[in-house]
């Protein structure tokens, strides 16, 4: 019996149980488009101010890299709520005494939410192509891999903090209170250029805002820029750290 | 089937700040034989589902040792885990799937392939009679419904040994007793099962053989009516029609009789060690002396008699 083999078949039944709870389908598929109607326009007029044309063009370019970045980090940091549901349900304690790789139990699980995030990600892309959003095939390719890896570390970073808190009343607060900030200090809605200076150096200690530069980058065409392969640098080594310590987690704790 | 050698856990537990250890499990020695259901009776928190858990590899031991169905506890945990079932006391379904969805799932995880594991589900939603609700969703189900899946997920790879932990909690009296009958029938199919529980009448009625736990130890262990016999033996109650003393100085001289209880004006209370053989012994020791009698009762022990005099206290106080 392969990983592979393991986190597909927790895989599918996560998906089965996304499939059969139609309000996370329909909530799932509102937000995108509410987040895209919603901010655009504002952010159109803000960019006249640091010299930008001020079209929806222009605004879609900084825009929606940012609220691909932010869809990663809400979705992804909220959904150790689920795995504190199961663990409450007995359901994973039911499925750890197969033999079933105990990490495939977690990954399996984390890629659930990865999808559901990304299927978000791509409607962002599709709504926003008629509105005048351009980017280079390629590049959106690079991003969207970007994005998946940046989702898979929040959800991993998540089941962490969920796994140590163990307290659904607890564990809003908690999310909250660390999404917030990252997500102000990543520039996802206003970029971090019209910060003071002290509060860019806090920003270089947020991974998701060198994640926002490089999404934006890819989206600009810039494949080149050294923002990208810095962003991907920090991303790609947070999210083996974050795997690497709830897996661990996981298995220790529940054995 | 199960050998266990000085099962020892410790959890942490604090209060006000400071950490003190909490011994839950403090070295325990068992062996289960093949094919028999024991019962693992105690009162809550007396380190039941803490020995099940360790020994259905949910949790790691501090010391101690186990062999479960052939396999090596520490050595080989996921050998062990594919030789056994274990039902936690919640249970654990998903809301938005069906019991038959749920076998297949199960049976799947143990490695079937795609149609073996469809064929299994069928199999078990037959043998375990949920053909009536298994395709409905989970979450319609009756508390006996559940339990039932949840017993048809635990055994649906054919287990050498299954775990069950307080297995009838919070079910009617009709569903309990069905669920007995699902047990003796797995049992009969040549399955060991370990379970535990609270109630004095499940550890009587459905266990071949018991242990008995308080704090962390265990205090007694045989079939229930061994140790009901070891603890205090049964009481005889006769009734007489005078000649109360007489009777009382006859039957006290008998050997079958352990002791003379009490005595009242016209009743004796004998202690004596299998009620059931020494009424006739005591009929005729009255006969053949002429003594009238007026009735006869006798009173066996509960396995609550033997907990309070293992332990000090009554298990439902405990």
């Amino acid at each position: 019996m392969t990983l592979a083999h393991d986190v597909w078949l927790v895989f599918q039944r996560q998906m089965l149980l996304v499939i059969r709870t139609p309000i996370w389908i329909v909530v799932g598929l509102a937000q995108p488009i509410i987040y895209l109607t919603l901010f655009a326009p504002m952010l159109k007029q803000a960019l006249v101010s640091v010299g930008s044309p001020g079209t929806y063009a222009e605004a879609y370019l900084v825009y929606v890299p940012g609220l691909l970045v932010a869809i990663s980090c809400f979705g992804g940091f909220f959904s150790g709520f689920g795995l504190l549901a199961e663990l409450r349900a007995g359901v994973i304690e039911r499925v750890r005494v197969t033999p079933v790789s105990r990490q495939a139990l977690l990954l399996g699980r984390a890629l659930r939410e990865v999808v559901n995030m990304f299927i978000q990600a791509l409607i962002i892309t599709l709504l926003a192509l008629p509105l005048g959003l351009r980017v280079p095939a390629g590049d959106l390719v690079l991003a969207y891999l970007m994005f998946i890896l940046l989702a898979l570390m929040a959800v991993t970073v998540s089941y962490g903090v969920a796994l140590l808190i163990r307290n659904e009343g607890a564990l809003g607060p908690v999310y909250n209170t660390v999404a917030q900030p990252i997500m102000l200090l990543a520039g996802v809605l206003l970029p971090i250029a019209f910060a003071p200076l002290w509060l860019k150096r806090v920003a270089d200690w947020n991974p998701f805002y060198w994640a926002t530069g490089a999404m934006r980058a890819l989206f600009a065409g810039h494949p080149g820029a050294s923002v990208v392969w810095e962003g991907a640098v920090v991303v790609v080594a947070l999210t083996i750290v974050a795997l690497t310590w709830s897996t661990r987690l996981f298995a220790r704790s529940l054995r | 089937m199960i050998q266990t050698r000085g099962l020892r856990k410790s959890f942490q537990a604090k209060k006000r700040r400071r950490v003190t250890m909490v011994e839950a499990v403090r070295g325990i020695d068992l062996t289960v034989a093949e094919g028999e259901i024991f019962g693992f009776l105690g009162p809550n928190g007396a380190g039941k589902t803490t020995t099940l858990r360790m020994l259905a590899t949910l949790l790691a031991p501090d010391g101690g040792d186990a062999i479960v169905a052939g396999a090596d506890l520490l050595a080989d945990p996921r050998e062990v885990r594919r030789r056994i079932g274990y039902v936690a006391q919640s249970g654990g379904t998903w809301d938005e799937v069906s019991a038959r969805e749920e076998l297949a799932l199960q049976a799947r995880m143990y490695g079937a392939p795609k149609t073996e594991a469809r064929r299994a589900a069928e199999a078990a939603m037959e043998s375990f009679g949920l053909a009536s609700f298994g395709d409905r969703w989970c979450k319609t189900y009756s508390g006996g419904q559940r339990r039932k899946v949840d017993i048809a997920l635990g055994v649906i790879h054919r287990p050498r040994v299954l775990f069950l932990d307080e297995p009838t909690t919070g079910l009617d009296p009709q569903s309990r007793i069905n669920l007995w009958d699902e047990v003796k029938r797995l049992r009969d199919g040549g399955m060991t099962i370990f379970l535990t529980t609270h109630y004095l009448e499940e550890a009587d009625v459905l266990c071949d053989r018991i242990a008995i736990i308080d704090q962390g130890a265990v205090v007694a262990e045989g079939t229930p009516a061994e140790l009901k016999q070891e603890v205090s033996g049964d009481v005889v109650s006769v009734v007489l029609n005078g000649s109360t003393s007489k009777a009382a100085d006859l039957l006290a001289a008998e050997p079958y009789v352990w002791a003379l209880e009490g005595q009242q004006a016209d009743r004796l209370r004998l202690r004596v060690g299998d009620g059931a053989s020494a009424i006739p012994l005591i009929l005729r020791t009255l006969d053949s002396s002429g003594i009238e009698l007026g009735a006869v009762e006798l009173y066996r022990p509960s396995l609550d008699d033997v907990f309070l005099a293992k332990t000090g206290r009554s298990l439902r106080d405990a």
